[in-house]
């Protein structure tokens, strides 16, 4: 494995930004072009309402510092959205002049250059409260919705810890997004901005029964931003075997310098966003051939259209209606030899079947299952009060509170895996709530 | 009317003497400092040029320009601290005389500027014409630097001094004497009419305005930045155009003050071009443009005129010259029975909402958002200055905000497609509407919408002739009409 790694200068080099950063003369150029539309449609498409319009607006000005802090002040998570967002689908896919035949405003990349200018000045965050209020809030996970949750508490004067159990703040952010997307560090320097306001962060804390007990005794309020756990299993024989490696796993250890070996061949599993983006890598770390199984077709996959097409034209092959069934390794086990699939029907009621006599193997040097995570029941289970159904914690979706009145939550854990910006968004409007909620209590 | 694949003639006859092959002419300007640009100006296809100010050589200092730019676009205003020639009389002349000998049939008109004093203006006009200018352009129009020592706009802000002078050059011109006019001044006809009794043969309007252009923020010096000090310069530029083209027809329209004109500001393509022209210009004068882009501009000034007066069936300039001039009038004379509405194609409409939001904080209230529910409806009293009858914007943007939006991902929102059953590009719910019994016909939604045709302004019949504010004050008062003593 040591023989693969790849130093930092050479990772940066293999995976370069998929939207590099404007310069001066283009970023003015392209807010230019923006109408300014009124109620905008591009702010109303996003999940946290940023006054795209005004932001931009403020960068034809000149006014870098006025527009970052428009953004942060809907999007604490601003920087990293800007870069991760599926903007086809969100802002851009909103803007107006689609329906002029013209391109969409590049609102993404007018976002990055206003953030990446705050985040070069070494500004700070404002504070919204000079006073320190009464209340205690705990945050459950350091990703995108717990970020937004206590970064928003924290600047409205309230005490905010965030309890993580991994080495590192960020969750997906830092360590499960794409390099070309967004650079762990990136999601880093965004997060010191949050150290900075006066969050506390305890890592390495795994919660339990008898913890979550004592955070309530603690804490007012705990906001649960505790993402999806484990990734689905295939269930076929061999899953164990090392060179097996989830989507998740695989993104987070090239992203940390521990480069999985891929050998010639990388076979994955699924056609969500997150295979793509584990394809993808696969073919950047020095597979020269890449395949996507998924047991249906263009038309039922995951993945946005965009992702999908990007994956295309880095060479990424896809393979419909085919289901791994077997993993064979080498005689000596050390390596996977061939993962035997057979291909898939849909019956007239809509079930898949297996066709009978299709099982053909494709030689693999690494399998890469990415069909989804499972939801971390084991975790739920320890709330008293609050309501979870199909392995998704229940809100109130203005609030984010749950049946527990003390407990509120958001992000990944109730939306059963959506993006960045809507975990953001629940963070947000739940900081609101709890705020509403500790204020109305000690008043 | 001629046939079409007629060239049509470009060439003008200016102030009875003075040919030229187009009525493009470079202004007194940096485009004209010496021979050698004329010429290539004039190997471009420039018809005349009126050379770069003579006078007593001067020093300049720098820098000298700063612009105003506008949305990306560079250059929309230039101003200049430059005064006039800083190279010798003799070497100006040596050039004039030469350009004149191998261009004879280009306009070729020097600028003068001395002091105000008899001798001094016989002798620069003697030695202008002995070198051979087609005519002779008194610059009383600069209105930096040159103003504090007595000269340029110093002389034509006073219509005494510029008649005085002008008769001084009419003394001992053979050429046609043309008056430069300053801008800066209240009514420029005054100026014009001094002119006009001094015996000018014609006049160039408008030199350039006295501007500051900007300020560099973080040095608070303004621009142009001499050594961190700066001063008032000329502006010039398609900025000015509209109140070069306003006082251009204020000077036409005076019986006292009209003559031949040069017309001059802003002028960057052939439209503006026909603009002046049609306001009584016979020949038109460009700097910025060329100053910005370079000689070459001129082909497709040229080309667009051309093909203008072909689709229009002018033969020459002079049939089209100042054919406007009879429709600007003033304010009580227009038809106050006239109406006008805005409608918007909704086919074309992309839901930007500019239009709404200019209407209500900037005209009258009344294109609304309300094809699609009721929200004035909904309206509770305490929301902010609702009128009663319509959604403001506040209560729009506040209805768009407490909306929660996700991602649509296709696994988990499966079924859940926005329905592609709607009729326009734009969601019915963002395409607004004009309450045509509320639209007062002012053309601002017009004006703010990006797509063309979209919003269209119609006439609305009213039933009434036509009827000026002149004519309604003063005709006796309408007997009462016996319709309308029955209600």
């Amino acid at each position: 494995m040591q023989d693969h790694a790849l130093s930092r200068p050479d990772l940066l080099a293999r995976f370069p930004e998929i939207h590099p950063p404007l310069d001066y003369q283009s970023a003015v150029t392209e807010a230019n072009r923006c109408l300014y539309c009124f109620d905008a449609p591009c702010a109303a498409a996003c999940p946290t309402h940023i006054d795209v319009p005004r932001f931009i607006k403020k960068i034809a000005q000149g006014n870098l510092r006025g527009s970052a802090l428009t953004i942060l002040d809907a999007n604490v998570l601003g920087a990293s959205c800007s870069r991760v967002c599926p903007v086809d689908v969100l802002c851009e896919g909103a803007c107006v002049y689609h329906r002029y035949n013209r391109q969409p405003i590049e609102i993404g990349r007018l976002q990055r250059y206003a953030m990446d200018a705050f985040l070069g000045s070494g500004a700070a965050l404002p504070i919204k409260s000079a006073v320190t209020k009464t209340g205690k809030v705990a945050c459950i996970g350091a990703g995108p919705a717990s970020l937004a949750c206590a970064a928003e508490l924290r600047q409205q004067g309230f005490r905010v810890t965030v309890f993580e159990q991994k080495s590192l703040p960020g969750g997906l952010n830092t360590y499960g997004v794409a390099e070309y997307k967004l650079r762990s560090a990136d999601s880093l320097r965004e997060i010191e901005m949050i150290h900075a306001l006066g969050v506390e962060f305890c890592f390495g804390e795994e919660i339990n029964a008898a913890k979550l007990i004592k955070l309530e005794k603690e804490f007012d309020a705990i906001f649960l931003g505790i993402g999806l756990g484990a990734m689905h299993k295939l269930g076929i024989a061999n899953e164990d075997h090392p060179a097996v490696v989830n989507a998740l796993e695989f993104i987070a250890r090239y992203k940390t310098g521990d480069n999985p070996n891929v050998g010639r061949t990388a076979v994955v599993i699924g056609a969500g966003n997150t295979a793509i983006d584990a394809a993808r890598a696969a073919r950047r770390l020095g597979a020269q051939s890449v395949k996507i199984l998924y047991r249906r077709d263009q038309q039922h996959m995951a993945a946005f259209a965009f992702e999908y097409d990007q994956a295309r034209e880095e060479g990424v092959e896809f393979r419909w209606w085919t289901q791994p069934v077997a993993l064979h390794l080498c005689p000596d086990r050390s390596a996977i030899e061939s993962v035997e699939c057979v291909m898939v029907e849909t019956s007239s009621d809509g079930t898949l079947n297996r066709a009978p006599g299709s099982e053909f193997r494709i030689a693999c040097d690494i399998l890469i299952p990415a069909i989804g995570q499972s939801p971390l029941l084991a975790f739920l289970e320890y709330l008293r009060g609050v309501k979870v159904e199909h392995g998704r914690v229940q809100i109130d979706r203005t609030t984010g509170q749950t049946s527990n009145p003390r407990y509120f939550a958001g992000g990944d854990c109730v939306n059963g895996g959506r993006e960045v910006v809507d975990a953001v968004a629940d963070g947000k409007r739940s900081s609101v709530a709890i705020m509403r909620n500790l204020e109305a209590a000690h008043a | 009317m001629p046939e079409k694949n007629i060239a049509p003639d470009l060439s003008v006859l200016f102030a009875g003497k003075i040919h030229c092959p187009n009525p493009f002419w470079l202004a007194s300007a940096p485009p004209t400092n010496c021979a050698d640009q004329v010429m290539r100006a004039f190997d471009a296809g420039w018809g005349g040029a009126v050379w770069k100010t003579l006078g007593d050589p001067i020093v300049n200092v720098s820098s000298r320009y700063s612009s105003v730019d506008w949305n990306g676009q560079r250059m929309i205003g230039l101003n200049n601290i430059e005064l006039i020639t800083d190279r010798p009389l003799a070497t100006n002349l040596r050039e004039i005389a030469e350009v004149k000998k191998r261009y004879p049939k280009h306009a070729l008109i020097a600028s003068l500027m001395v002091e105000s004093n008899r001798q001094a203006w016989h002798k620069i006009v003697q030695q202008s014409e002995d070198a051979g200018a087609d005519g002779l352009e008194l610059n009383f129009g600069c209105p930096h630097g040159m103003s504090e020592r007595g000269m340029g706009s110093a002389v034509g802000q006073v219509p005494e001094y510029t008649e005085m002078i002008t008769s001084w050059a009419k003394e001992k011109a053979r050429t046609p004497v043309l008056v430069k006019l300053t801008p800066n001044i209240t009514d420029i006809r005054a100026v014009a009419r001094a002119a006009k009794r001094g015996g000018a043969d014609g006049l160039s309007a408008i030199n350039t305005i006295n501007s500051i252009t900007g300020i560099d923020l973080d040095t608070l010096t303004p621009r142009p930045n001499v050594d961190g000090k700066s001063s008032h310069g000329g502006y010039c530029g398609p900025a000015v155009k509209p109140i070069a083209l306003n006082m251009v027809q204020q000077v036409q329209s005076d019986p006292a003050a009209t003559l031949p004109l040069s017309g001059i500001g802003g002028i960057s393509d052939w439209r503006d071009a026909v603009e002046f022209l049609l306001l009584g210009c016979s020949t038109v004068q460009v700097c910025t443009a060329v100053m910005h882009y370079g000689y070459r501009i001129i082909e497709e000034m040229k080309d667009g005129l051309a093909n203008w007066m072909a689709e229009k069936g002018f033969a020459s300039i002079a049939e089209f010259e100042g054919k406007s001039l009879p429709r600007v009038q003033e304010w009580k004379h227009l038809n106050l029975n006239y109406k006008i509405v805005a409608r918007i194609r909704e086919e074309k409409c992309i839901g930007c909402q500019l239009c709404y939001t200019a209407c209500w904080d900037g005209a009258h209230q009344c294109i609304h958002l309300d094809r699609v529910g009721n929200l004035a409806g909904a309206a509770t009293a305490g929301s902010g200055h609702y009128n009663g009858t319509h959604a403001t914007p506040a209560m729009r943007e506040a209805q768009s905000r407490e909306v929660i939006a996700v991602t649509p991902i296709p696994k988990l929102d499966r079924g859940a497609r926005a329905n592609g059953n709607e009729p326009y590009p734009a969601p019915l719910a963002r395409v607004p509407r004009v309450d045509e019994s509320e639209c007062v016909g002012c053309n601002l939604c017009y004006l703010v919408c990006p797509v063309p045709d979209c919003i269209t302004m119609e006439q609305v019949d009213l039933g009434l002739p036509p009827e000026s504010w002149e004519q309604r004050t003063s005709s006796p008062p309408n007997p009462p009409t016996s319709g309308r003593n029955r209600d």
